[in-house]
C-alpha cells in the first residue's frame, strides 16, 4: 500500500476525529485572533500620536515574532496564571504572535493617509476624535484588515504547534505522525490546516477588497 | 472693471507684530515682524516664492499654527483665546489637492461642516444643492459620485463648495488652482473671481502666480523670506520699486529674449 492510498484510508476511517480536531483548531484560532484584534487595533490607534510608546510597542511585538514558536510555548509553561499546560497557554502564545501584523498594519494604515485629507479635516474644525473615527479609521480599514488576514494565516499554522503543550487541534495528528513515522497521520493534520489557511485567506481577501477605497 | 463690495471698517483679521519660527535645532525663522490688517470683504492675495512663509501665514489665521511672538486677532479675539474647533468651523479652507475625503461622496464632502454642526438633513441637502450649483456642478449628476470619479478641476470645485458650506465669513485658500492644467486653471480663476465679488467674504489667497494675484486680489501682499516687502492694489503693484516686485514682474513676460 503506497502512502497516498494509505492516507485516504486513514482519512476515511478517522473522519469524525479529524473533524473534531479541525473544530478545536478553529476555536483556538478564533479566540486568539479576537483577543489579538481587541488588543492590537486599539493599541495601534493609541500609538499614532505617541512616538515614544510606538517604538516600544512595535519593538516588543517584533521580539515575540522572532522567538521560535515551539520555544515560546515552552517559555510560557512555567509562568503563573497565563502559563501551564493546555489551551489557555496556547491562546496566549498565539495572541503574542498575531499581535505584530495587526498592530503594525493598524499604525501604518492610520498614518499612511494622504496628508492633504488630514490637513483639510483639521482645518474644517474636526476634533481629534472625529478625525480618528470618521477619517483615519474608515480609510485605514482595508490596511488593518490586511494585517488581520496575515495574522490569521500565521495563527492557523502556529496553532498546530500548540498540540505540543496539550492544547489539542490539528497539531495532535502531526506530532503523533512524527512520533510514529506515519505520513498518513501527518497529512491528516497538515491538509485540513492548509485548507483552513487557504479558506481564511480567500474570505478575508474578499472583505478586504470590498473595503479598499479608490 | 473690479467692482469690489463695500469694505466695512471692521478689521476682520489683524496680525500684530507676528513672528513664527520652527522649533528645531536650527530654530528657523519662517515669519518675522508681520503686521497686517485685513478688513471685512477684502480679497487679499499673499504672493511669494516657495518657502517665503505664505502658507505659514495662512495657517496662523485658523489656529493650525500659533505664533512664536505677537498675536493674530480674528474677529476681535486672539487665536490663542479662540477655541480652535469653533474658530476653524467659521473659516473655510481650500488647499491645492482639494483634500476631499475619498470615502465620502461629493454631497457628503460638501456637507462636512454642516454635519459637524448638526444641521438637520433637509437643510443640509438644500444647502449642498445650492453650493454645487454655485460652483458650476449639476447636483443631480455629481452629488453621489466619489472624488476619484472627478477630474482635477471638478474636485477643486467641490473643495470650494465644501469650504463655503456653513457660510463662513472668512475663506482661506492655499494655491487652490496650482495643480490644475492651464486651461482649467484659467477657467476656475475667472469663475472664482466673479464668485468672490458676489460673496463679499474676507478671502486670503496664497499663490506664487502674479497673473492669478492680479486677477483676484483687491490687495496684493508680497512676502520675501518671511517678511512683508510690498503691499499694494493690483493696479499699483507693478509700479512699486522693489527687487522682488521686479522679479515677479519679469515672470509675467513670456517673450523669449525680452529684457527683464
Amino acid at each position: 500500500m503506497n502512502a497516498q492510498s494509505g492516507a485516504w484510508t486513514f482519512f476515511a476511517e478517522h473522519r469524525d476525529e479529524i473533524f473534531t480536531a479541525t473544530l478545536d483548531h478553529l476555536t483556538l484560532v478564533v479566540i486568539a485572533m479576537m483577543i489579538a484584534i481587541l488588543i492590537g487595533v486599539p493599541l495601534g490607534m493609541f500609538i499614532v500620536q505617541r512616538p515614544a510608546l510606538r517604538a516600544i510597542a512595535l519593538g516588543v511585538a517584533s521580539i515575540f515574532q522572532t522567538i521560535p514558536s515551539l520555544a515560546l510555548f515552552g517559555f510560557l509553561i512555567p509562568i503563573p496564571f497565563i502559563g501551564g499546560i493546555g489551551k489557555r497557554t496556547a491562546i496566549v502564545a498565539l495572541v503574542l504572535y498575531a499581535l505584530l501584523p495587526i498592530l503594525r498594519n493598524t499604525y501604518v494604515g492610520l498614518t499612511g493617509i494622504d496628508p492633504a485629507v488630514l490637513e483639510a479635516a483639521e482645518a474644517m474644525g474636526m476634533t481629534r476624535a472625529q478625525i480618528l473615527f470618521r477619517v483615519r479609521l474608515p480609510l485605514a480599514l482595508a490596511v488593518i484588515l490586511a494585517g488581520i488576514r496575515t495574522a490569521t494565516i500565521i495563527t492557523i499554522g502556529v496553532a498546530t504547534i500548540a498540540a505540543a503543550i496539550g492544547a489539542g487541534g490539528l497539531g495532535t495528528f502531526i506530532f503523533r505522525g512524527v512520533a510514529l513515522v506515519s505520513d498518513a497521520l501527518i497529512l491528516a493534520g497538515a491538509i485540513p490546516a492548509a485548507l483552513l489557511a487557504l479558506l481564511a485567506d480567500f474570505l478575508l481577501g474578499l472583505v478586504e477588497r470590498k473595503l479598499r477605497v479608490s | 472693471m473690479n467692482t469690489k463690495p463695500v469694505l466695512s471698517a471692521e478689521k476682520n483679521i489683524e496680525f500684530r507684530d507676528v513672528s513664527f519660527h520652527i522649533n528645531d535645532i536650527l530654530s528657523r525663522l519662517v515669519l518675522s515682524g508681520i503686521t497686517l490688517e485685513i478688513p471685512q470683504g477684502e480679497t487679499l492675495v499673499l504672493l511669494g516664492r516657495s518657502g517665503s512663509g505664505k502658507t505659514t501665514l495662512l495657517k496662523l489665521i485658523n489656529g493650525m499654527l500659533l505664533p512664536t511672538k505677537g498675536e493674530i486677532l480674528v474677529q476681535g479675539a486672539s487665536t490663542r483665546d479662540w477655541d480652535p474647533i469653533r474658530l476653524r468651523r467659521g473659516i473655510g479652507y481650500v488647499i491645492q489637492d482639494a483634500g476631499l475625503f475619498p470615502h465620502f461622496t461629493v454631497a457628503e464632502n460638501v456637507a462636512l461642516v454642516p454635519s459637524l454642526e448638526k444641521w438637520d438633513r433637509c437643510r443640509t441637502a438644500v444647502r449642498v444643492g445650492e453650493l454645487l450649483t454655485l460652483v458650476g456642478l449639476d447636483p443631480s449628476e455629481f452629488a453621489d459620485r466619489h472624488p476619484r470619479q472627478l477630474s482635477g478641476g471638478q474636485r477643486q470645485r467641490v473643495g470650494v463648495a465644501r469650504a463655503l458650506a456653513a457660510d463662513p465669513p472668512i475663506l482661506l485658500m492655499d494655491e487652490p488652482f496650482g495643480a490644475l492644467d492651464p486651461v482649467t486653471r484659467a477657467e476656475l480663476q475667472r469663475e472664482f473671481a466673479a464668485l468672490a465679488r458676489r460673496l463679499g467674504k474676507t478671502i486670503v489667497f496664497v499663490t506664487h502666480d502674479l497673473r492669478e494675484a492680479m486677477l483676484l486680489a483687491s490687495r496684493i501682499v508680497l512676502l520675501e523670506k518671511g517678511r512683508i516687502v510690498a503691499s499694494a492694489s493690483p493696479q499699483e503693484f507693478l509700479g512699486l520699486d522693489h527687487p522682488e516686485v521686479h522679479a515677479f514682474a519679469a515672470s509675467l513676460d513670456m517673450t523669449p529674449g525680452a529684457p527683464a
